[in-house]
């Protein structure tokens, strides 16, 4: 006991003191990190009032200067709201685009491990074209060789009401608001919270008695029965806005420009190869016993691949496919390409229209970071949900 | 338990049949027709397959004009290049071939049991890209100087493993040809990378920016793995801001920027300089979290025994850690250059004439204007970055299955 009190009032002197040279260490670096950042951040400074640039943020509140096509937005607003239509329309494409890929991509994956071999072929040959060239390539393809040749819109391609393809874009089916919609919006809220009940009362009874529980029939009948329910007791609020082509364009239904259709399908074929890998990788990963396990409790195949497969495959799929709905987020920047108005191009267009660049592009930056962490957060929330307790 | 489930039927559907010798309509029984819903499926997806590639073969041989791409090959490969100095490019190549032959060569010392026919396999990509292109360049020279520098590569590897030089040498070994081909190619009255367009500057970026920032990589690595907060704070914030963000904000950020964070009297660099500078900052935090997971699958005890020999924490990262964790990185490594030469096509939006550019830019020449020629342009570089792609994943794959990455 003497021995180690002794050892450690006996300090060795400060520069040979472990403990001292890594503070010093740390000091040193941090004030070599600082001094970099502050003579960029000095240059930068002095450089803007050099050549007479702004350098706060006054011209976030300045008119535009330019319109964005396809939507409200005019010349005379700000800057800032710019900023803020193009983050939606990104935020719109990344969506859309990581729904559209997911579902895509499980097909795909799901179809390479067919048991029948062209099937497993075509879907490699898919994953194998798309991964392999760049995502740019695909985009600019599909907008000028693919988009653009389309038809023009007197012979423009359709089918019975659903979609009309033409080289001014596709026109797909929307809802339309026809009444008020407030009570309907409320009627919807309630059905969730019936759902969520029914789900919850579903489980404890499962719980008590051990009866086969169906939660996710009952949920979904509830919410059906009383969405139906509600529809029509507020008088069919809304409705379905079907296209109708005339001689000089589509009424009804909803425009996407070629440049929209173009970005969105481009990320959506290139990250669906991803996916695809993705998930055989994490079916394949389920290892083989745990399939013969369930095949010897005499479960059927369905009941295998949904209760004991696939259950374990999504935990291992989480992360990797968290990445590629980062990487769709980050990649619908190339909108810029063909001119689509999402928030990269807003920026760009602000920039030569006198905007000044640093600034802009910090602001651009922060975007993405948000937009990131927010799907970051989301799919960390469902990794750990499905994660081993 | 095959008493309760006869063996006949699968556990799970798996990518490949093992191999077991089927005569051709056991197979096909098999695997195409083993149910009525698989032959639906087989007639229904046969039908579609042979219609797309009916209409493919028929585009590519019939009706693709691709005149635009055989009169264009030197500048979708070289665009600005001077056609004097051509020659410089050639050698180079030589340079390459020899250098990269002998690299690999001496790192897969005493391995050497691939077949001829396995090799030509391997190299199929490659070989179609090659022939695609000599196909189009027309050229006897071009097509005899191709047969000699692969006869060079082969000769160099065959030579390589033979020669009394460690593996470690390798990398040594191809760093030193890409320098000396590089030299030749801008230094000595050849012309500096400002100048270079096409797939030329496309492999220059890519090759560049994965040389640079590998260093950089590393050291991030090391300084989010190390015990000093203030040293891993600044790692991680860097790494994660630059992944939170598209490459192209980088690229911007190297266009519109750089110029101004540098002071008073220096000269802004070129536009290409700024883009490998960019894609050096971008790349680097990639490389960083590959990295990351190499240090990260070295076993503990291997530290814990370099300190009880007394190792230092520098030489037991330099001499222990780093060799093992980089050894098992290299597919990732591998992969990641893949992306960064997939993403150089980005520099097309900023205005550099690399391979999608020039594949764009010969459409508006007078004698091809407005006539459609897009898709043959567009075809031919999405093959060039197909084929270089698809090549390098499937040697990534197989060089992480002969270091045995992953596997418990």
């Amino acid at each position: 006991m003497s021995a180690t009190t002794t050892a450690a009032t006996r300090r060795p002197p400060p520069w040979r003191d472990v403990r001292v040279l890594r503070l010093a260490f740390q000091a040193l670096f941090l004030v070599g990190v600082i001094a970099l950042v502050l003579f960029l951040l000095d240059n930068l400074v002095f450089n803007l009032r050099r050549l007479g640039i702004e350098t706060g943020f006054d011209f976030l509140d300045q008119p535009a200067g330019f319109a964005i096509p396809d939507s409200d937005f005019r010349s005379t607003q700000s800057v800032q709201d710019a900023i803020l239509q193009g983050a939606r329309t990104t935020l719109a494409v990344a969506l859309v685009g990581i729904v559209l890929a997911t579902v895509l991509g499980i097909v795909v994956g799901v179809a390479r491990l067919s048991p029948n071999w062209l099937m497993r072929r075509a879907a490699a040959l898919y994953v194998e074209l798309f991964r392999n060239v760049p995502v740019l390539l695909i985009i600019v393809f599909l907008y000028l060789a693919v988009f653009l040749r389309l038809p023009p819109i007197g012979r423009a391609i359709e089918w019975v009401d659903v979609f009309v393809l033409s080289n001014r874009g596709l026109v797909v089916p929307s809802l339309r608001a026809t009444g008020s919609t407030g009570p309907f919006l409320v009627v919807v809220a309630l059905a969730l919270a019936a759902a969520a009940a029914a789900w919850i009362w579903r489980t404890r009874r499962f719980d008590a008695t051990g009866e086969p529980h169906h939660r996710v029939l009952w949920a979904f009948g509830v919410l059906l029965v009383v969405v139906a329910l509600g529809f029509l007791a507020t008088g069919r609020p809304y409705g379905l806005s079907l296209p109708e082509r005339g001689d000089l364009g589509v009424a009804n239904g909803f425009r996407m420009a070629p440049e929209y259709a173009a970005l969105l399908f481009g990320l959506v074929l290139y990250t669906a190869s991803h996916i695809a890998e993705i998930v055989r990788g994490s079916i394949l990963a389920v290892s083989r016993g745990q399939a013969e396990a369930a095949d010897a409790l005499g479960l059927s195949s369905f009941q295998r691949l949904r209760l004991v497969v696939l259950p374990q495959a999504f935990r291992i799929m989480i992360p990797p496919l968290a990445n590629q709905y980062l990487n769709l987020l980050k990649n619908s920047s190339l909108g810029i390409a063909i001119s689509v108005y999402e928030v990269t191009k807003v920026t760009r267009v602000s920039i030569a229209q006198g905007a000044p660049a640093p600034q802009s592009i910090g602001i651009l930056m922060l975007v993405y970071l948000v937009f990131s962490l927010a799907i970051a957060l989301v799919t960390n929330l469902v990794n750990r949900r499905l994660a081993l307790p | 338990m095959s008493v309760l489930r006869p063996s006949a039927e699968e556990p799970l559907p798996v990518p490949e049949q093992p191999t077991r010798s089927l005569t051709p309509r056991a197979w096909a029984r098999e695997n195409l027709f083993s149910g009525p819903v698989n032959t639906a499926v087989t007639i229904l997806f046969g039908l579609l397959l042979a219609w797309v590639a009916y209409r493919a073969i028929w585009f590519v041989f019939v009706d693709a004009r691709w005149e635009i791409v055989e009169r264009n090959i030197e500048n979708l490969l070289v665009f600005r290049y001077p056609r004097d100095e051509l020659w410089r490019l050639w050698g180079a190549l030589f340079v390459l071939a020899g250098g990269l032959g002998l690299a690999a060569g001496v790192g897969a010392r005493g391995s050497l049991h691939a077949s001829p026919l396995l090799a030509l396999r391997r190299a199929g990509p490659m070989l179609a890209l090659v022939a695609v292109l000599l196909a189009f360049a027309g050229s006897p020279t071009a097509t005899l100087l191709v047969v000699a520098i692969t006869a060079l590569a082969v000769g160099a590897r065959l030579l390589g493993s033979r020669l009394p030089v460690r593996g470690r040498w390798a990398p040594a070994i191809a760093l030193g040809s890409v320098l000396a081909a590089y030299l030749l190619v801008a230094h000595f009255g050849g012309v500096g990378w400002e100048d270079w367009g096409g797939l030329q500057l496309t492999l220059f970026l890519a090759v560049g920016g994965i040389v640079l920032s590998f260093p950089l990589g590393v050291l991030l690595a090391l300084g989010r793995r190390s015990r000093l907060p203030a040293v891993r704070w600044v790692c991680v914030a860097y790494i994660e801001l630059i992944r939170g963000v598209p490459l192209i904000t980088i690229l911007f950020m190297g266009a519109f920027m750089l110029g101004f964070f540098l002071p008073e009297g220096v000269e802004t660099p070129s536009a290409v300089t700024r883009a490998l500078i960019a894609f050096t900052i971008f790349t680097s935090a990639y490389v960083a979290e590959i990295v990351r997971g190499g240090l990260q699958s070295v076993p503990r005890g291997q530290i814990e025994a370099a300190q009880a020999l007394g190792l230092s924490t520098v030489k037991t990262t330099r001499l222990i850690v780093l060799p093992q964790a980089l050894r098992a990185v290299i597919p990732a490594l591998v992969g990641q250059f893949i992306s960064l030469f997939k993403d150089t096509s980005l520099v097309f939006i900023i205005g550099l004439t690399e391979l999608l550019a020039v594949a764009e830019a010969i459409t508006k020449q007078p004698d091809f204007l407005a006539q459609g020629l897009l898709v043959e342009t567009l075809l031919f570089a999405g093959f060039v970055y197909w084929a270089g792609s698809y090549w390098m994943s499937r040697e990534s794959q197989r060089l992480e299955r002969r270091l045995g990455v992953g596997e418990r």
